[in-house]
């Protein structure tokens, strides 16, 4: 008995090795995004963007289903749109942000479930579920490399922007008399925040993006004294926040998004206590 | 034009959705001058103000700024973004590439070096007020423009805070632009105010321009009831609210 199901063993044992080294690596490629970006995210009050996006990310795997593309792109392209529709249409100002941004969030989900059924209609056998709380344990090869490359592009654009998103957070009058384009640095960073979508869509899924955008850089706040610190803590406490969390995922067996954001969130609570406790 | 003049501006009109907010506004700033532009609520001061900075651009008329031009801008009373961990000296490094050393003495001159390492949210609204002076000087402007730097500071804080804005005009003999929504107490050493409704109302020397028929059919009435009461006080209050003594050091008459 023990020959034969020996190396059916050993190749499961190699398998269950690779993905979670592919889901950690996602998830901490991820975490560096989200946990700087949130900063600003947290600074200038965008977490109702960040849930547009994260709502309008639906309709982008839809269709990125139906053409047969990785859903990562699909995603991409929809919140560049997004970004890009909101950005024009805030010129306008007859309407407040973020009631643009309800009628915008609510549309494209609405959008992106019809899409999908039809999909899963024509024989697509697309699992919504892994969509909305994330599949981070079946992110392949094909898309790390895809996460990572987005990783990149948007770290370095961000870093590029650093002065002129801190300038425009602080005080927009003032970055404006110092001749920083304040348009022009919004609208970057809103693109830049639609790819970190598409970058987390697989890994925690549409529903808890904002989650790992806002949790870490809030808890960061309470010890740093400087933006730069504040974004490196974030950063810092969004990787705990998965190693942890996948880590309790494979230990009691829990779905790892939840549990990804459930760390996030305890991070959260622990150094208010730590922090009140000092204080 | 005379080569000691800045700024000017030339028969600006504003409109906006068929509104008009201003209407044929000239006035311009000479080197070490001080110009107080007050005028009623709505009276197009942060409008026109704009356009002397360049951030937005009249409908009518020309703005000239000298060549060289460095602007030092001082927005109106804010409080800065708390969600932001930010020292005062971050905030300051903002506005351009500086040295520390240059912080130090630009904060030691508007009289707030103590605070160089705290966090910009848990400063005193007059000391922002330092702070934000702090950072346009930094860029060594030939014109300081300061939006309603008096607001809500009380009378013996304006005091101090004129006195420092005559020294800093006198140091750095640049020309300095300010708005003011109090019509009757504007700074003593005002070479000029310019009484602005839309169109400019009156001009001239802060003595003159009170008798001006115009300017008494704008805010004449606003004075009945109301009296200028000059405080004539034995001590200074410091910048942290301390008391001093200004005809005896000595009389221990020092609290925190």
């Amino acid at each position: 008995m023990v020959p034969l199901s020996a190396p059916i063993i050993r190749s499961v044992v190699i398998t269950v090795d690779d993905f979670i080294i592919n889901a950690l690596l996602a998830g901490v490629g991820l975490a560096l995004l989200a946990g700087s970006l949130g900063c600003v995210v947290v600074w200038r009050r965008m977490a109702y963007f960040g849930d547009t996006l994260a709502h309008s990310a639906l309709l982008g795997v839809a269709l990125a289903v139906s053409v047969e593309m990785l859903p990562i792109f699909g995603v991409a392209v929809i919140g560049v749109a997004l970004a890009s529709l909101l950005f024009l249409l805030e010129q306008r100002q007859e309407l407040s942000t973020d009631t643009l941004l309800g009628i915008m969030a609510h549309s494209a989900l609405a959008l992106g479930v019809v899409v999908l059924s039809i999909a899963q209609r024509q024989g697509s056998n697309v699992d919504f579920m892994a969509y909305l709380f994330g599949d981070i344990l079946a992110v392949s090869r094909e898309e790390l490399v895809w996460i990572y490359a987005g990783a990149v592009l948007v770290l370095s654009l961000f870093a590029y922007l650093w002065r002129d998103l801190l300038s425009i957070s602080v005080h927009e009058e003032l970055a404006r008399t110092d001749g920083v384009s304040v348009t022009r640095t919004r609208f970057i960073f809103m693109l830049l925040l639609a790819l970190t979508v598409a970058v987390a869509i697989k890994v925690v899924g549409a529903l808890l993006i904002t989650a790992l955008l806002i949790i870490p850089a809030a808890s960061a706040r309470l010890y740093s004294s400087t933006p730069l610190q504040m974004v490196v803590l974030s950063v810092l406490f969004a990787v705990l926040s998965v190693v942890l969390g996948l880590a309790s995922s494979m230990q009691w067996d829990m779905p790892t998004a939840p549990a990804i954001v459930l760390a996030a969130a305890a991070l959260f609570f622990l150094s208010n206590l730590v922090r009140t406790h000092h204080s | 034009m005379e080569n000691n003049i800045l700024l000017a501006a030339e028969n600006l009109g504003l409109s906006l959705q068929g509104k008009t907010i201003l209407s044929d506004v000239s006035l311009s700033l000479r080197e070490s001058e001080i110009v107080t532009l007050i005028g009623p609520n709505g009276a197009g001061k942060t409008s026109l103000i704009r356009i002397l900075l360049g951030l937005s651009e009249a409908t009518e008329g020309q703005v000239y700024r000298r060549a060289d031009l460095s602007i030092g801008y001082v927005p109106q009373r804010t409080s800065i973004n708390a969600v932001l961990p930010l020292r005062v000296q971050d905030f300051l490094q903002l506005g351009g590439h500086y040295k520390d050393g240059e912080i130090a003495r630009v904060l030691a001159e508007v009289g707030v070096s103590h605070i160089m390492d705290s966090a910009i949210q848990k400063i005193s609204g007059g000391e922002l007020q330092r702070v934000l002076l702090a950072r346009a000087l930094l860029k060594q402007p030939n014109i300081l423009v300061l939006d309603e730097p008096a607001q809500g500071v009380d009378i013996i804080g304006q005091q101090a805070l004129y006195k420092l804005i005559t020294s800093i005009r006198d140091n750095h003999a640049c020309g300095i632009l300010m708005v003011s929504h109090d019509l009757h107490l504007v700074m003593a050493a005002t070479d000029q105010v310019v009484c602005l409704n839309t169109h400019v109302c009156c001009t001239g020397h802060p003595d003159h321009i009170s008798e001006h028929p115009e300017y008494l059919k704008l805010f004449g009435n606003a004075l009945d009831g109301m009296a200028v009461y000059s405080h004539h006080h034995d001590h200074e209050h410091e910048l942290n609210g301390a008391i001093v003594c200004t005809h005896h050091k000595e009389c221990g008459h020092h609290r925190g």
